[in-house]
């Protein structure tokens, strides 16, 4: 009995270290950015004399706001898009048979491993061709090439579990395909959507490289640039205050949306991976 | 085998038409962007005009003029990248699939809060990786980061490290935040198949006293091998394409350059266009190799999954 107590409190500890390690590179964000002036630079793992300098700071010094409102509607507009055309994919791909089906789905799963760089010169083209330079739009194109291929293979997974007895019983009372797609399944497959959705919104949320390459001005940036390019006086004094207070603005959302949908969210991200 | 009932027949004739618009965006932006830079590759194209360029075949990969090599594969900048990309991903998905089994291990046994310990698996894995990697920086900043204090406070350094400094410990350093970052993703995919395992077995197991050591790696390991493979590959991709991580903690600087950093800094920042495709294609086509060599080695092991 005594052996079983000593391995519960050492695994209780082990499991308290893990979520000391995960949880407190956010945490020292949030108290850095508590931190006002040059409060900041004591390395103390609580502010002294707590307050939200950093934060107003951070909406003066930059269009911050403006920021949070591009990253906003760039990540909503591919969710909507990439749902669209991806329920439509997956209808094929899980509930028809033909030929080279297997084939084009492990394409399309091969494109979820391209390289972002190696489109780089060819979307530019585009881009440019389209006049699209600087401009949110180039984002919402160019985040499909992520986006797509992930939101087809989890709704794939989705669609497939569907009983075939509801569309067998659709087609009896005449209705087609598209009716079948969009009045029965689109409703049983809610809350799938709102998991492959919110998936495809984080990762709209957080892309980098292609918003940097892509746009230019301050106004047009999205939050990841803006705050990969906050800079100070010089380059030696980043405004740190800032930094972590932007941080924290653009993270606590997307925590929270974690939190509130975690068991979805597992549950689309093993579907993507394990089912595949 | 029978002929096509109705349902069959319905659906088939659909199946295109629903699949047409996915796959004609994804052409648009997939193949054909992938085409042009590899086109681009074999050009001297500069980003202020792409549309007036030479073809210059394979000089941006390799040639030989005037008694010297040009091209990426002699460029000691690229193949320093090279280096760093290879050190990067073997180094790091090595560290998140141990840590990460390991971690699904102790949250899979049977604690009270397992769902607390998942949501705060979840944390790391939701934060931007541009605001990791800043909120790392400033964590690891010479002078004024907590990490420093913290050893100095402990005794165990005499003065302060400069982690991201432009070293091997830089590298070190971009390693740790990765893994800080995606191990949580492996261990919640190891812990969705360990979920999946009948507890006969390890009933069975700790009725024959059997060392949980030895279970582990003759039952579990095993069973969770394919989930592990598919998380492996995963993790090996995404880590040979690095690029935010690297870009945002230490920018260009050569020593933890990886290939992505150079290819977007040649084709932007110093907008030759031509030499950039060829380092993204050179990316492509490594990226393609690994992918082929994993899959044939993964072979055996899928079709003994199938009998």
């Amino acid at each position: 009995m005594n052996s079983r107590l000593a391995k519960t409190a050492g695994l209780t500890a082990l499991w308290l270290l893990v979520a000391c390690f995960l949880l407190f590179p956010f945490y020292y964000a949030v108290v850095s950015s508590l931190r006002a002036g040059s409060e900041i630079f004591e390395a103390s793992l609580w502010p002294a004399d707590p307050g939200l300098a950093n934060y107003r700071q951070v909406m003066i010094d930059q269009p911050f706001a403006r920021n949070i409102l591009n990253s906003l509607m760039v990540a909503c507009a591919v969710v909507v898009l990439s749902l669209g055309l991806a329920v439509f994919a997956a209808y094929a791909f899980g509930r028809t048979r033909f030929r080279g089906r297997r084939l084009l789905l492990y394409t399309i799963l091969g494109v979820s491993m391209f390289p972002q760089v190696a489109v780089l010169s060819g979307l530019f083209e585009i881009v440019r061709l389209f006049g699209l330079y600087n401009n949110l739009l180039s984002l919402i194109f160019s985040y499909m090439i992520f986006t797509l291929p992930f939101t087809v293979w989890v709704m794939t997974s989705f669609m497939r579990e569907l009983p075939v007895e509801i569309e067998e019983a659709a087609i009896m009372d005449g209705a087609g395909p598209w009716t079948i797609v969009t009045r029965i399944f689109l409703p049983l497959l809610a809350p799938a959507l709102v998991t492959t959705g919110l998936l495809a919104f984080i990762a709209a949320w957080n892309e980098f490289l292609f918003a940097l390459s892509f746009t230019l001005t301050n106004e047009q940036r999205t939050v990841p640039v803006a705050i990969a390019l906050i800079t100070g006086a010089s380059q030696f004094e980043l405004p740190w205050g800032n930094i972590m207070a932007a941080s924290v603005i653009v993270t606590v959302p997307l925590i929270a949306l974690v939190l509130v949908f975690q068991r979805r969210l597992v549950a689309g991200l093993t579907a993507g991976a394990v089912k595949g | 085998m029978s002929a096509a009932s109705p349902l069959e027949r319905s659906r088939g004739r659909s199946a295109w038409l629903f699949l047409a618009p996915m796959l004609l965006v994804l052409a648009l932006v997939a193949a054909w962007p992938l085409g042009r830079t590899i086109w681009f590759s074999l050009t001297n194209a500069t980003l202020v005009d792409l549309s007036s360029y030479d073809m210059i075949g394979l000089g941006n990969y390799l040639a030989y003029e005037d008694g010297r090599w040009y091209g990426i594969f002699t460029d000691p900048q690229w193949l320093r990248a090279l280096w760093n990309t290879l050190v990067f991903a073997a180094v790091s998905v090595s560290l998140e699939t141990v840590l990460g089994v390991m971690i699904a291990l102790i949250v899979n046994a049977n604690l009270p809060g397992r769902g607390l310990m998942r949501a705060a698996m979840l944390v790391p894995w939701a934060i931007p990786t541009v605001v990791s990697a800043k909120i790392w920086a400033w964590m690891l900043n010479d002078q004024f980061g907590i990490v420093n204090a913290m050893l100095f406070g402990a005794g165990l350094v005499e003065g302060p490290i400069a982690w991201l400094g432009g070293s091997d410990l830089a590298m070190a350093s971009i390693i740790a935040v990765d893994v800080w970052k995606t191990t949580p993703f492996v261990a919640l995919l190891v812990l969705a198949a360990l979920q999946t395992l009948p507890r006969e077995i390890y009933e069975a197991a700790r009725v024959d006293g059997i060392h949980p050591v030895r279970v582990f790696f003759q039952v579990t390991l095993p069973l969770i091998k394919p989930a592990l493979a598919v998380a492996v590959i995963f993790r090996l991709l995404d880590a040979m394409r690095m690029f935010d991580l690297v870009y945002v903690m230490t920018g260009s600087n050569e020593e933890t350059m990886t290939l992505s950093v150079f290819a977007r800094q040649a084709l932007v920042s110093f907008q030759d266009v031509g030499y950039g495709s060829a380092a993204s294609s050179g990316l492509f086509l490594i990226i393609a190799l690994v992918t082929v060599i994993y899959i044939m080695a993964l072979k055996p092991l899928g079709e003994g999954r199938q009998s």
